[in-house]
């Protein structure tokens, strides 16, 4: 099992994460340490295991179809590092 | 070899707004429109903090999607987180269902000119809308509103089942009335409450194999699906022919140009990493939950179009015609409560409503005007307050400027004329002006007739009542 | 003694008894903290005009004889990963250093019904990523018994506060051992409930299935006291169980006799430090003495918790972290031209080198040809982790294992390397995973003078069995006449 600088670019794209060369070559070998760590679950006969779904054994947890409102929109764009007209502005997105 | 020697391979993901009050995962109203981010609170804001909890209504709903459209119901379901960055996607990832949807394994029926066909469905699942971007002409920039952000939809996935665009525009319309029949959805196409992912691939008649598919996004109008993929077959076509390859891709399709072009990638390698949502709990249905909801469905338009035929023997194409959208069937049987002529009134759906709408671009849900309005409608004329001249004029009036037909005819002065004696009067004088006609009468040109009806017709604005001018021209004519 | 040197329930008491007034007490804290949290640096924000303001209010109340909550007046320190309406919540990031929130988190609204006087927001580990508070984006936190020494983590400066009398009482949050571990390391006593047992709405999540909010306290009576007012049924926490209110108080009983103490072998054995290793024979000798039973046993498949934990929570936490992306609040990066360049630049600016790391191994093991090999696995392998506890507790009532395997470490001595540092939460982890509720409750110091603390855990909902026994553990003996002498440092 060995990870290579390719493959923690194309992590990090996926992450949108920019990393520098001296980041790259950090992360590919700590990956390497941690993810031959992680590998020992694989020492665990899991056959007919069935994987845990949810933290715990709640299930049908609904909310009734009523509607709220709670936070101002003034509120909800306080922090909204660029706004404008009530939205928030970000540089010209092309389809 | 030619197009003709090929065959079309669609198939379709159908995104379907659900009509509940509340956003799938929190309190904030659907209701469309409204000042940008008015609609929204920190869950549907993605604040770090805040945790979703599942509308009781979405389950619901999309269960009983499921059961109209003969799908099995899945007892054990969960929701996933399917990630990606887009402005759009407030969490960056978009809460759906990967392996364990609601409903599974269904189909519907379509009518195609060789008859009856079955579109099997893969799937049903419920997942949440994204915001919208909202672009700057002069390019400072884009803006993002989460109004839409979190707003209920199910998708409806299905098998490779459709042969032609006529084909895709049946089975598209066919689930919009569905899912309006069962009240899940208002699928306003225009609010973009109902569109569609269109997979087209081709391939040479009688073979097998499948050829590469393309993908065409977001796409909401029936006119444009039909010339996608009427467009997008041919250019697959054509590209085999000429020695090419077709390539998988994602294809944005330009309404102006009536061309795809590729779209530029969200993400240069898409790679959604699927996994159960630790802030959910699973989802279990009981059967007596489905079997309720089984048994308490409406009535689907199969069965209506049976009643149809049985009950008001409307002729097949009446009644196919008008169950295809509820708002007709349901204009159709309001109207019937207030008149007993059950055929007129879907003459008149079939031809005149239909006919209007069509001009006026919009769908059966933007009628103006009640059912009952309808029947009174149909009712004037057939106790002879009007004539069916008359009536496509107040049926248009009632369009622009919905109001009773009666108040309509009153206002206008519309009021059939039925004395006998005024109706008289206007054959004498159209008589007296025409006296070449009467000769061509006598001389057994029986289109003179037509013409002095006509003229009397012109000469009433339409009033006149038209079996009472044929009656007494007759008479005079034969004296 | 000084004020800030009482426990909340006694405080409570002299509240009641108008001994003191709340704005007294709610100063001397502010006066212990500018005197002490210079050289602790527990505080990442103090909320001092507001404090003061409900303090009066509480006051106020009592003085016109109105009713009010039990602890009504007392102040509490939070982790600053927990919002608090119109208050910095920063998770000690850059990513969120000027974020203000506009909502309560549910356990703030608890307590806030409560009239309880908040100090200030506490110092931690990024997004709660680490165990020794350093991966801090603005300080580090200093262990009040060393300064040269962390004070553990995530909650590092949750622990410290209480271990330094700056504050009553705190919440901290533990996800792998982010209440206990830094407890253990700073003396004082955690809990880290059931999962589900407190509402996680306003924290700002690292791992979803794995968080829990919970008390750091002087004493056990104090923890069972903090209990009672965060938890309860949430219906804005999906995750969060429909469980009747329990009173914890109730379950302070100095008796353990016939209590069925286990202690997993695994965790006395290799890689626990010596010294560690022979205090927690020598409390399961005084749980004997008091008249339990406790006999030794085997968790296995404990050893696997560690890798599982690691897997599961960077997966979750890849995913919890997406949304830190400039657009709607925190860090925007000023370079950039294009929407990928505020995407890609807020994050890589925004967040420090170990949250990147876990993002990175967390989007690792869902990628496609990954998830199976890793997070599919691991999530087997818990289901066989939660069986063995679930063996285990037909046996016994509670577990006791050392909270952390060594006692505070120095400050950089694990920074570099970062499996070593993931591997100080081993005794913790697998509580997390399994769900449980554990305790950290302090027994002795080390012969560096640095606090030992062991662990409780109980199944789960079973937090009454934790209370009995540290509760009795606590009466038999005299931890805290030990007192933190702020040794080291650049004094």
């Amino acid at each position: 099992m060995s990870i290579s600088k390719e493959e923690i670019i194309h992590i990090a794209k996926l992450a949108c994460l920019n990393l520098s060369e001296e980041e790259i070559e950090k992360y590919t070998k700590d990956m390497q340490e941690i993810l031959e760590f992680a590998n020992t679950v694989n020492n665990v006969n899991t056959e007919e295991i069935k994987e845990t779904i949810g933290a715990n054994d709640n299930y049908n947890v609904f909310r009734k179809d009523e509607v709220k409102q709670t936070v101002s929109k003034e509120e909800l764009l306080k922090n909204a590092p660029s706004q404008d007209d009530g939205m928030f502005r970000i540089p010209k997105v092309i389809q | 070899m030619a197009r003709e020697d090929y065959e079309m391979i669609i198939g379709l993901e159908v995104h379907c707004e659900l009509s509940t009050k509340t956003k799938i995962f929190c309190s904030c109203p659907t209701e469309f429109g409204g000042e940008p981010n008015t609609h929204c609170c920190p869950i549907c804001m993605a604040l770090p903090g805040t945790l979703p909890v599942l509308n009781e209504k979405v389950v619901e709903y999309a269960v009983k999607a499921g059961l109209a459209t003969n799908c099995s119901i899945a007892k054990n379901s969960k929701n996933d987180r399917k990630n990606y960055f887009y402005p759009d996607l407030p969490k960056a990832y978009q809460i759906s269902q990967y392996d364990l949807p609601l409903c599974y394994d269904g189909y519907v029926t379509i009518d195609t000119p060789k008859g009856e066909k079955k579109i099997r469905l893969e799937r049903i699942h419920i997942e949440e809308d994204a915001g919208k971007l909202n672009h700057d002409e002069y390019g400072r920039g884009s803006f993002v509103d989460l109004n839409r952000a979190g707003v209920p939809l199910i998708e409806v996935v299905s098998r490779p089942d459709l042969r032609s665009a006529e084909e895709v525009e049946s089975y598209m319309r066919k689930l919009k009335s569905i899912f309006e029949y069962i009240e899940v959805s208002d699928c306003k196409m225009q609010e973009g409450s109902l569109r569609a992912d269109v997979n087209v691939s081709v391939r040479k008649k009688g073979t097998e194999k499948l050829g590469t598919r393309t993908e065409m996004k977001n796409m909401n109008s029936f006119r444009s699906i039909v010339r996608a993929v009427e467009y997008e077959a041919n250019r697959q076509i054509d590209l085999i022919e000429e020695g090419g390859t077709v390539t998988q891709e994602t294809l944005r399709w330009d309404d102006v140009s009536g061309k795809t072009f590729p779209m530029r990638d969200k993400e240069d390698a898409q790679d959604y990493r699927y996994f159960p949502d630790p802030d959910l709990a699973p989802i279990r249905l009981s059967d007596e939950y489905i079997e309720n909801l089984r048994n308490n469905l409406p009535e689907l338009p199969e069965s209506r179009r049976k009643r149809y035929l049985e009950d008001y023997k409307l002729s097949e194409k009446a009644a196919n015609f008008t169950v295809q959208s509820k708002y007709y069937s349901n204009l159709f049987e309001d109207a019937i409560k207030v008149c007993d002529n059950p055929k007129s009134v879907s003459n008149m759906i079939m031809s005149d409503i239909a006919r209007i709408l069509n001009e006026k671009e919009e769908e059966p849900d933007e009628i103006p005007f009640t059912g009952e309005d309808l029947g009174e409608l149909v009712k004037l004329i057939d106790d002879g307050k009007i004539s069916s001249a008359i009536a496509k004029k107040v049926l248009e009036e009632m369009f622009e400027n919905p109001k009773k037909p009666s108040k309509i005819v009153e206002e206008k002065g519309w009021i059939q004329i039925s004395d006998e004696g005024e109706i008289k009067k206007i054959v004498l004088e159209i008589l007296e002006n025409n006296p070449q006609s009467i000769a061509d009468y006598k001389a057994g040109k029986d289109r003179a007739l037509g013409y002095l009806v006509g003229q009397a017709m012109k000469a009433t604005k339409g009033k006149a009542n038209p079996q009472l001018l044929n009656k007494l021209f007759l008479e005079e004519l034969n004296k | 003694m000084k004020l800030y040197e009482y426990t909340a329930h006694e405080l409570a008491e002299m509240l009641d008894k108008k001994e003191i007034s709340s704005e007294e007490l709610t100063k001397a804290y502010y006066d212990r903290i500018r005197e002490k949290d210079g050289e602790v640096k527990a505080y990442v924000s103090l909320m001092e005009d507001k404090a003061l303001k409900r303090a009066k209010q509480v006051d106020e109340k009592r003085s016109k004889g109105e009713t009010v909550g039990k602890y009504a007046g007392i102040p509490v320190g939070i982790k600053d990963n927990m919002c608090i309406t119109n208050t910095k919540t920063t998770c000690s990031s850059k990513m969120l250093e000027n974020f203000v929130s506009p909502y309560n988190a549910t356990v703030i609204e608890k307590l806030n019904d409560e009239d309880l006087v908040f100090l200030g927001k506490l110092n931690m580990d990024e997004f709660a990523m680490g165990s020794s508070t350093e991966t801090s984006a603005f300080f580090k936190t200093h262990n009040p018994w060393d300064l040269d020494r962390v004070p553990g983590g995530s909650s590092g400066g949750s622990a410290a506060a209480v271990a330094a009398d700056l504050a009553p009482w705190t919440l901290g949050s533990d996800t792998g051992g982010s209440i206990r571990q830094p407890s253990s390391l700073c003396g004082v006593v955690g809990l880290k409930p059931t999962y589900g047992l407190v509402s996680r709405y306003g924290l700002v999540a690292f791992a979803s299935s794995l968080d829990q909010i919970g008390p750091i306290t002087k004493d056990v009576t104090d923890s069972a006291i903090l209990l009672n007012l965060i938890s309860g049924h949430d219906e804005k926490d999906s995750t969060s169980l429909k469980l009747e209110k329990k009173d914890y108080t109730k379950s302070l009983v100095n008796d353990v006799k016939g209590m069925r103490i286990g202690l997993p072998k695994e965790y006395i054995g290799e890689g626990i430090n010596e010294e560690v290793k022979e205090a927690i024979l020598e409390v399961a000798k005084k749980y004997e003495e008091m008249g339990a039973i406790v006999e030794e046993c085997s968790l296995d498949v404990g050893k696997y918790a560690t890798a599982v934990y690691y897997i599961i929570a960077c997966a979750e936490a890849s995913s919890n972290l997406g949304r830190f992306d400039g657009i709607r609040y925190g860090y925007r990066t000023e370079k950039f031209e294009n929407l990928k360049d505020i995407y890609k630049n807020s994050r890589s600016e925004g967040f420090g080198p170990e949250v990147k790391r876990r993002i990175i191994l967390g989007t690792y093991v869902l990628s496609s040809g990954y998830y199976d090999a890793y997070y599919k696995k691991a999530q087997k392998v818990r289901t066989v982790i939660k069986d063995a506890y679930n063996d285990l507790f037909k046996k016994y009532d509670l577990l006791l294992t050392p909270t952390s395997p060594t006692t505070a470490f120095k400050m950089g001595e694990k920074s570099s390397n970062p499996l070593e540092m993931y591997l100080a939460d081993i005794c913790t982890v697998p509580v997390n995973i399994g769900g449980l509720p554990g305790m950290n409750i302090p027994c002795k110091l080390d012969s560096k003078g640095l606090p030992i603390g062991f662990q409780l855990i109980s199944n789960s909902f079973e937090e009454e069995k934790i209370f009995r026994a540290a509760y009795t553990y606590e009466q038999n003996t005299n931890f805290r006449a030990n007192k933190p002498e702020f040794k080291g440092g650049d004094k």
